[in-house]
């Protein structure tokens, strides 16, 4: 029988290794599993490469894994959302790495990964400083900039609904990044607010297929 | 000093002034700023689509007090809410509606636009903090039109529509039109090309505010918003 439940959140993050690229899905506060990065942080990687829109907030989730120096590049379109006073500070000291990309540039070069393909033409940011150094070429008289696949080694998704299977639902725009990262990671985790019987998710309403997922743990009052 | 004999329109009157150029059926995003103020004036009767780079198509109004629902965020990660027919999808196609030309309208805020239509609105190269580009860069390329919301001039009086942008650009030629506090400007291959002033206003005046050459439509009108009329 499949059962990608495990029981933990330190069950779902076991394993990830010093100098991942992690995928941490969410907008602003909406929409990111606080608790698997709390368990991350339990965990212990180092060195690690976050992929995000924004750079987290206060001092918890992926704040706490930057003001514990656990995090060595940040790969997002917009660090300066809320309290980001964690990555502000480690900014400042330089004791991280900063890679802007556009927003729908971030999410389409994971999509990109996720379908097998090598990269992409765009216009964004085409004769902008964020082109600087992109490979460029001319499609239909208009400049493009070459971008590349973003491939993570885990993602870390918040999901309302889960089966065994994998199969997902999210809740309104707590949706955002998380079906994308969620198909573009080796090791995909997902943190859920509650299981359904195989069967009880509408087919027509799965976001997620099972396909992507590896581990389900629940998280909150049906822990 | 004289004072001046005409009256800036506020920020409210400008996102006005851009919600009558959308039209019924019109899928439209709204940048944060004073172009999300616009949401508000759309002419009733008039059905309008909104859309949010988050994943948001269909967005309603600012919530009641009270029934704010923490799933429901907008690009400023404010809370907003769902009109009946809204629906919600991932980032990769919300962005796939920004850059591929779905989206009819695109209503942008701006620090500086050029002569041409460059756009710079995401970072001022401020040192002490980190550079944010957010959508920006997205929403400047893909929409059919491209359109920004901005005071004609900066804090200390300085045109901020410009032969050549001072600030990084977001994107090259990508606005059409620009809705000032002072005047309505088409860009036009011609150049740029005034469609309307306010009361008081003239092109010699609105040219000192502004660095390229101006010149005024035959068919300009004056830019009178509701409240502003009875001023």
């Amino acid at each position: 029988m499949i059962d990608k439940r495990v029981k933990t959140t330190a069950d779902a993050v076991a394993g990830v290794r010093d100098g991942s690229t992690v995928l941490v899905a969410g907008f602003g506060a909406v929409g990111v599993a606080d608790n698997l990065l709390d368990a991350l942080h339990e965990q212990g990687a180092r060195e690690l490469t976050i992929v995000a829109n924004n750079s987290g907030n206060g001092d918890y989730g992926l704040a706490r894994l930057i003001n514990s120096g656990r995090v060595r590049k940040v790969i997002c379109s917009y660090p300066r959302s809320g309290d980001y006073s964690a990555f502000l500070n480690a900014y400042r000291a330089k004791s991280l790495e900063l890679e802007l990309v556009p927003q729908g540039i971030i999410s389409e070069r994971m999509r990109c990964h996720a379908a097998g393909l090598g990269g992409f033409f765009s216009p964004v940011s085409a004769g902008t400083k964020l082109g600087e150094g992109k490979e460029t070429r001319e499609i239909d008289g208009r400049l493009h900039v070459f971008e590349k696949p973003l491939k993570g080694d885990v993602a870390l998704i918040k999901a309302n609904k889960a089966d065994r299977w994998g199969n997902l639902t999210y809740i309104k725009s707590a949706r955002n990044f998380n079906p994308v990262m969620a198909m573009a990671a080796e090791l995909t985790v997902v943190e859920v607010d509650g299981m359904v019987e195989l069967g009880e998710l509408d087919p027509e309403a799965v976001v997620t297929p099972s396909i992507f997922v590896d581990r389900v743990v629940v998280v909150g009052a049906q822990a | 000093m004289i004072p001046e004999s005409y009256r800036p329109l506020t920020r409210e009157q400008m996102a006005w002034r851009a919600a009558q150029d959308l039209k019924e059926g019109d899928y439209v995003n709204l940048g944060i700023g004073i172009p999300t103020l616009a949401a508000s004036y759309v002419p009733s009767g008039r059905e309008v689509i909104f859309h949010s780079e988050n994943g948001i198509l269909g967005m309603g109004p600012k919530p009641e007090p009270g029934k704010e629902d923490p799933y429901m965020v907008d690009a400023g990660k404010n809370k907003t809410t769902l009109v009946a027919g809204g629906c919600f999808v991932h980032h990769a196609d919300a962005f796939l509606m920004i850059r591929g030309g779905h989206l009819d309208v695109s209503l942008l805020g701006a620090f500086e636009v050029s002569e041409t239509g460059d756009l710079a609105n995401w970072t001022t190269e401020d040192p002490a903090f980190p550079p944010g580009v957010g959508g920006a860069m997205d929403l400047a390329v893909g929409a059919k039109a491209i359109r920004v919301i901005m005071e004609h001039t900066s804090k200390k009086g300085e045109p901020r529509i410009l032969k050549t942008c001072t600030y990084p650009l977001t994107a090259a030629g990508c606005v059409k039109r620009i809705y000032t506090n002072l005047a309505v400007i088409d860009v036009t291959p011609q150049g740029l090309s005034v469609i309307e002033m306010i009361p008081g206003m003239t092109l010699e005046k609105l040219q000192t505010l502004t660095e390229p050459n101006l010149h005024l439509a035959s068919n300009w009108q004056a830019l009178a918003p509701p409240e502003a009329r009875a001023a």
